[in-house]
This record gives C-alpha cells, sequence and structure tokens, in this order.
C-alpha cells in the first residue's frame, strides 16, 4: 500500500466523526422544526403545558428543564461530600499505596454499573428507606433520583480530580511543611489553590454526564408533567420525558420530544465542551 | 494537631462509605438474583405474561428465561464491534498522525461531543436515520445506536495508546524502508494491541448496558430471533420489561445478575489485561 492510499484512507476514517455528528444535529434541527414554528421557540422554552388532548395539543418544555436542572444539581450537592475525600484518599493521603488502588477499583466498578440497575437499587431499596423515612408518601420523586445519581457520578468527579490533586508539585508542599504547616493545611492552603481549577472542571463534567442520564431518573423520578415545587416532590427530567413517551408518540408529540432532546444535546454540548477547555488550561497550568 | 487527624479520618471515612452503595448493589442483585440462574434462564426465551401468572398463583418459579435477550445482545453486539472497531482504530489512527492539524483537532472535539452526547439522543437519531426510513424496529437499528456510541471510545484509546509508543519505534520503522502505511500495519498496531484491545472490552462493558437508545430502536421481542431486519430483544431491554410488567416482576433479578457479572468482569479483567501490557 503506497502512503498516498494510506493518507487517503486515514482521511476518508476521519470523515466518519464530522458526517455523524452534523448528521447528529441536522436530523435533531429538522425534526424538532415542527414543534419550535407550532408553538414559537421561546414560548416552548417557557411553556409549562404538557397535554395531548387532540386537538388542543399543547407542549412546553419548562417542567422538563426544571426537573433536569433540580435532579442534577442536588446531584452534584450530594455528590462533593463523597467525591472530593475519595479523591484526596486517592491523590494524596495514600497516593501509590495499594489500598488507594483498591478503592479507585471501587470506583470503576461504579462507574460501570449499568444505569437501569441503578434504577431498579433505588427503586427496590432506596425508595422504601425514603419512605419509611416518611420524607415523601410515594417515594420517588426528585430527591430520590438525584440521591441514585449523585452515587453514579462520584467516580467521574473522583477520578478526575484525583488526576490533578496528584499533579501538585512536591515543593510546594515540601515548602508549606517546612513553614510549619499541618498536613489539613496543606490540603487547605496548596493543594485546593493549585488544583482548584482542575478539581472545578471536574465537577463540570460530571455535571454533563449527570444530565443525560435516562433510565435511573426515569426509573425515580415519579413521572409527573409538572414542574416539581419541592426536592420530595415528583416530576419529569428531559431525558425521561422522552423515555417514557417516545414509544408512543407522533406528530406535534413527536416533534416537541425531539426538539427536547435537541435541547439536552445541546446544554450538555455546552457544559461539555466548557469542562474541556477548562481541563486543558488547568493542564497547562 | 487533632483537627489533623480528625480530617484523615474525616475522609477516610467518607472514602470507605463510597464501596457501600457497590457492596448494597451487588449484594442486593446476588441475593435476589442467584436462584433464578439455572440452565433454562439461559436457553429460554421469555414467558408471555398469562404464563407467568399461572405459574405465580399455582406457587411454582416462572418458567422461561432471557434467552431471547442474549442472543439479541450478542447480535447487535457483534454488527456494531465490526464496524465501530476497524473504523474507531482507523480514525483514531488519523487524530495520533496529524494531531497538529486543523482538520484532527476537529475530528478530536466532534469525537468528545459525541462521547459526551447522552445516550436518549443517539436514541433518537437512530430513530430517525434507520427506524424511519426502514419503516420499523430492527436489529440493525440497535447496532447502529450502540456503533455510534462505541466509536468515540475506540477512537480515544486508539489514539492514547499510538501517542505513548516511543517514537523510535516509529522511526526505526522508516529507517529499514518500510512506508507510513507498513510500518503502521506491522510496528505501530501490533505494538499498541493491548491499549487498543482493553479500549474496546471497556467499549462493549459500557454499551452492553445501555437501555435507551434500544427502546426506540431494537423495541424488544419474545422469542429468540436471528434476522436482523425485524424487532429484536437484549437483555436490558428484557430488565426494562420485566419492571413494567407486575407479573414478571421476579426476572427482573437474575436478568440484572447475569447483566452486571457480565459488565463487572469485562472491566475488571480490561483492568488487568491493562496492567499487564503495560508492564
Amino acid at each position: 500500500m503506497n502512503d498516498k492510499l494510506y493518507k487517503i484512507i486515514l482521511f476518508v476514517a476521519a470523515l466518519a466523526m464530522p458526517i455523524v455528528c452534523g448528521g447528529v444535529v441536522y436530523a435533531l434541527v429538522t425534526d424538532a422544526y415542527d414543534a419550535f414554528e407550532h408553538f414559537g421557540f421561546l414560548n416552548f422554552l417557557t411553556s409549562s403545558e404538557w397535554s395531548y388532548t387532540e386537538g388542543a395539543e399543547q407542549y412546553g418544555a419548562l417542567p422538563f428543564i426544571t426537573g433536569t436542572l433540580m435532579t442534577t444539581m442536588q446531584a452534584l450537592l450530594f455528590c462533593i461530600p463523597f467525591s472530593l475525600p475519595v479523591a484526596l484518599f486517592v491523590g494524596e493521603y495514600f497516593k501509590g499505596t495499594k489500598i488507594a488502588s483498591v478503592l479507585s477499583t471501587v470506583t470503576d466498578l461504579l462507574a460501570g454499573i449499568p444505569s437501569i440497575i441503578y434504577g431498579l437499587w433505588g427503586f427496590y431499596t432506596l425508595r422504601p428507606i425514603i419512605m419509611a423515612l416518611n420524607i415523601s408518601p410515594q417515594g420517588s420523586g426528585v430527591l430520590t433520583a438525584s440521591l441514585v445519581l449523585a452515587i453514579m457520578i462520584v467516580p467521574y468527579a473522583a477520578s478526575l480530580s484525583a488526576e490533578f490533586i496528584k499533579m501538585v508539585p512536591n515543593d510546594l508542599k515540601e515548602g508549606a511543611y517546612s513553614l510549619g504547616a499541618t498536613r489539613a493545611e496543606v490540603v487547605r492552603k496548596v493543594i485546593f489553590p493549585v488544583a482548584g481549577s482542575g478539581i472545578f472542571s471536574s465537577y463540570v463534567l460530571a455535571i454533563g454526564r449527570a444530565l443525560g442520564e435516562t433510565m435511573t431518573v426515569t426509573m425515580l423520578i415519579g413521572n409527573t408533567n409538572n414542574i416539581p415545587d419541592s426536592i420530595t416532590s415528583t416530576g419529569n427530567s428531559m431525558a425521561s420525558i422522552i423515555a417514557n413517551q417516545f414509544g408512543e408518540a407522533d406528530d406535534l408529540r413527536l416533534s416537541s420530544l425531539i426538539a427536547i432532546g435537541l435541547i439536552l444535546f445541546l446544554i450538555t454540548a455546552l457544559i461539555n465542551m466548557v469542562g474541556k477547555i477548562m481541563i486543558k488550561r488547568a493542564r497547562i497550568a | 494537631m487533632a483537627k489533623d487527624k480528625l480530617m484523615l479520618w474525616g475522609i477516610c471515612l467518607l472514602a470507605a462509605l463510597t464501596a457501600v452503595p457497590l457492596l448494597a448493589i451487588l449484594g442486593e442483585v446476588l441475593l435476589r438474583g442467584y436462584d433464578q440462574l439455572s440452565w433454562s434462564f439461559f436457553t429460554e426465551p421469555t414467558p408471555t405474561a398469562y404464563k407467568a401468572m399461572k405459574a405465580i398463583e399455582a406457587g411454582e418459579p416462572i418458567p422461561g428465561g432471557i434467552a431471547n435477550g442474549i442472543i439479541g445482545t450478542m447480535i447487535m453486539l457483534g454488527m456494531a464491534v465490526v464496524v465501530a472497531v476497524p473504523l474507531g482504530i482507523l480514525c483514531g489512527a488519523f487524530l495520533a498522525e496529524n494531531g497538529k492539524n486543523r482538520f484532527a483537532q476537529f475530528v478530536s472535539y466532534l469525537t468528545d461531543l459525541l462521547q459526551g452526547t447522552p445516550s436518549v439522543i443517539i436514541g433518537i437519531i437512530t430513530y430517525i436515520w434507520v427506524v424511519v426510513p426502514m419503516k420499523g424496529y430492527s436489529a440493525i437499528a440497535g447496532s447502529v445506536a450502540l456503533c455510534i456510541m462505541m466509536l468515540p471510545l475506540i477512537i480515544r484509546s486508539t489514539e492514547e495508546t499510538l501517542k505513548i509508543l516511543p517514537a523510535s519505534l516509529k522511526e526505526a520503522g522508516l529507517a529499514l524502508g518500510g512506508n507510513n502505511a507498513r510500518v503502521m500495519m506491522k510496528v505501530q498496531l501490533p505494538a499498541a494491541f493491548g491499549g487498543i484491545f482493553t479500549g474496546v472490552l471497556l467499549a462493549i462493558s459500557r454499551v452492553i448496558g445501555e437501555t435507551a437508545p434500544l427502546m426506540f430502536t431494537a423495541l424488544g421481542c419474545s422469542f429468540v430471533r436471528f434476522a436482523v431486519d425485524k424487532p429484536i430483544s437484549a437483555v436490558p431491554l428484557l430488565i426494562w420489561e420485566f419492571f413494567n410488567d407486575p407479573n414478571l416482576q421476579e426476572l427482573i433479578w437474575g436478568a440484572s445478575l447475569f447483566l452486571l457479572l457480565f459488565v463487572l468482569t469485562l472491566n475488571i479483567l480490561s483492568k488487568y489485561l491493562a496492567k499487564k501490557w503495560n508492564q
């Protein structure tokens, strides 16, 4: 095979990416167009009506955007107190030891569990606990979904944060120790400031994961098409409304669901892009 | 100093707590699923809801198993691997060879974009691309969805493995008179085999449990089927079906145990192989 042919083959293979991604955007935009045209783009985003009575169909994305943001933000909140200690454990306190590698294997395995199994566990184990604690009568809801979601994103946030914590130069830490700093002070005054932007970016990417998580949320959020009025009430996320209704929808409802898909795609793409850029900057610094 | 100790213990405690969900999930699935696993569970298709109801009324264990799901998963995964692995390797090789140019950076960015795209959206896309033109759900559609999800993972692992190979390896090959293509085929790819293989295993373990993209593409099917242009079942789809059908709920745990063990074994295996090949 000559070099020219080889280069062409590689180039053609690489073209697959622009074709697939271009196709994704094109398909989403053309199929969502009906909904946007019918309801108006802004109106679709801000309407909280979701009714498919024939003749008076009215679809708006607001309840699901709210649902997604609520579950994601709460999941992030629940995730930080566990992922940060894991990152410090693996990246600083027990760096390079056997026990650290055991812990990172545990988090790797957590990341490997399929989301439908997380959903089952949440439904059959966590939901009864929440009901028993009298937090909410039906057990499912935004809170239940975000608790399980938090467990799912801990591995992503922890492993990336640990990487940045490991990269903090030793002479900085030793300098602090020689000035009489305790370990806790080194963590607070040296590691966090130096690795901070990297740690922050790992949480941005964890948010990107949580936004699109489908099965777990579908099984736990309660599937009601309203704006959740408290953290324990039921709702629907963008991904879960699609999972619930896509199979039975047609015409305007199908187009509305695809429009929600487009919005979800754009939000995740944006968050992921921001996260990647921040990581690149943190690595250079 | 007391504060220091407190912080250390706090970190150890909270870090240890993250192991709790893993043990709890494994434990629950194992305890509730192990007595369902039998030979017939793997060789028989799902029972109808009526049959299952009769068995429950008679106090017998529900007959049937998940053979239709296992066959469906294997067919779709097989077709996805056949396309995604060569394409992903070529694309990864392109990125490793042209890392600095504009187009390669664009492709690299799109790979990240696709990797971050929620799986449910991959499902919608495949529905629009494949299910609508073919006028029906099919194994082909399901495998297209899995293929799109595997591609970025394989591209990344190929690119990264090729990039960490010593430059002298390629230079030695070129000095011996091989052209770029020959050196890639005979020197670089064989040397990178371990990393690429691990990447493929991880990609498989990532997509094998995917449910959402298959719901709108493969749909599901209650008997064993080998046709690729008809709706087909998959193990995660069966779990979703069992979850929604009160008569079949008994079968959830056996199917979940099978899926979980499969995925975790692939994960551990790929980690072990990666370690071994790196030495």
